[in-house]
């Protein structure tokens, strides 16, 4: 695995064994290994979109690793709004630090960053594309929870169809093996260009209304949220979301053991009964983002090797 | 062939005695190829159109005297004239003849249709990578990284 140098912008960039590696670098991380490790390493936060999540997530990965950070979390205040171009703004900033995290309303923004900056860009989202971060957070609770990544039972419920999370994850599995149960309504499932890919990866996959339909035992259930927006009458919104609701009844039948994630935040898809379950793993998996975005930033920047 | 036919053959197609011939181009594609070639300047040109063909029905062939065009430049018209074949001539013998082969890879020759892709928000060169086979390619934007099953509508 060589990551010192090396831009983290899509999942697709990278080949199962880097993957592995990179999650089990981030177990080290959070087993303690590594403390200190960014001491000396500056982060440029450049968030062209607000995502403060996100953003406080790097920060606070950073820091608690010994390293500074620099940046802007408003475009507002940035030189863009001059009139200047991605292209430069990257070129500037990247003469003050040694890893800029960058997200971007703008698709293929983060690989245009990489080609012209000095230091490895990590993208943080770049519009509907790739968010790799939380793909790489999300293997790594996979990894921590069941000691390995292949050959999992995986379902995604909800919105498959916009969720730019399960695209990445689902395409991520296919690189291990697993079984998959997509569970959406009928307007919400997955796209045809990533079930391709499913295909030509010879991943095996299902395709479900809702969890009634499962016939055999899921090790996770990845929800999301099936947002508003997507429905023109508000009464049919309602119906569908709430029929797609986890609540402690749920978790029955193939759902018992189930681990649930969740990429967060959470609005009412989850119950809150829920989160007292075992089941429940999701707050776990949101802390991940820390050891996960501190190994990214230890490889690239080579303090991490 | 009779003389007649031989005579009317030779008045249509203008022979070369060197440069490239690029025949078996579909018909209306001629223009779009010497567009991609970028050989408008360089010297003498002949475009014929919509001449009969027994694989195509119709064709066009493109003249380019005096240059002898490598595959790397002749495979970048694989999305609009896949069918056609390159001879390179030499004393007015055809000295090499080619099919055209499918980049792996295509750089500044496509749009890409996403609006919102940065390729059509900042100035710079688009790049695509060959998914699939060579008689069913689809190229993949290197930035927002969507799929396109009709390569050739992409060609600017
Ligand atoms: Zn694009």
């Amino acid at each position: 695995m060589d990551l010192p140098g090396r831009s983290i912008i899509s999942i697709r960039d990278f080949a199962r064994d880097e993957i592995l590696g990179i999650v089990d670098k981030a177990l080290e991380v959070k087993a303690g290994e590594w403390a200190d490790a960014l001491h000396g390493k500056v982060l440029a936060t450049l968030f062209f979109e607000p995502s403060t999540r996100t953003r406080l997530s790097f920060e606070a990965a950073m820091v608690s690793m010994g390293g500074r950070v620099i940046g802007f979390a408003d475009p507002n205040i940035s030189s863009t709004r001059k009139g200047e171009t991605l292209a430069d703004t990257i070129r500037t900033v990247t003469g003050y630090c040694d890893v800029i995290a960058m997200r971007h309303p703008v698709e293929g923004s983060a690989r245009l960053a990489s080609e012209v900056a000095s230091v490895p860009i990590i993208n943080a989202g770049d519009g509907a594309n790739q968010h790799p971060t939380q793909t790489f957070l999300d293997l790594v609770t996979l990894k921590e929870e069941f000691g390995r990544l292949e050959g999992l039972a995986v379902g995604m419920l909800g919105d498959l169809k916009y969720g730019r999370t399960v695209h990445s994850l689902a395409m991520a599995l296919s690189l291990f093996g697993g079984r998959l149960s997509l569970i959406s309504p009928p307007g919400l499932r997955m796209p045809a260009h990533v079930k391709e890919e499913l295909d030509s990866a010879g991943t095996r996959y299902e395709e479900l209304r809702d969890l009634g339909e499962l016939t055999s035992d899921l090790d996770v259930l990845y929800v999301t949220r099936i947002q508003k927006e997507r429905f023109a009458d508000f009464q049919e919104y309602e119906r569908v979301a709430g029929a797609y609701r986890i609540r402690r009844d749920t978790l029955t039948g193939p759902c018992t053991r189930v681990r649930l994630m969740h990429p967060l935040p959470r609005v009412d898809e989850i119950a809150e009964e829920v989160d007292a379950t075992p089941n429940a793993i999701y707050f776990r998996q949101a802390h991940n983002g820390i050891p996960t975005r501190q190994a990214l930033l230890g490889l690239v920047t080579g303090v991490i090797r | 062939m009779n003389a007649a036919k031989r005579a009317e053959k030779a008045h249509k197609v203008y022979a070369i005695e060197s440069g490239t011939v690029i025949d078996h181009i579909p018909h209306p594609m001629a223009l779009k190829v010497v567009e991609i070639l970028g050989v408008k300047q360089d010297g003498i040109l002949t475009v014929g159109m919509n001449f009969p063909s027994q694989r195509l029905g119709r064709k066009d062939i493109v003249k380019v005297e005096n240059l002898k065009l490598t595959a790397q430049v002749t495979d970048r018209l694989a999305l609009v004239a896949p069918t056609a074949t390159i001879n390179i001539i030499e004393g007015s013998r055809v000295v090499e003849k080619r099919p055209i082969h499918v980049p792996k890879t295509f750089r500044g020759l496509l749009r890409c249709p996403n609006p919102n892709c940065i390729t059509n928000i900042e100035s710079v060169s688009t790049h695509f990578v060959r998914e699939g086979s060579e008689s069913e390619p689809a190229v993949r934007c290197t930035y927002c990284e969507r799929l396109y099953r009709e390569p050739a509508q992409l060609v600017v």
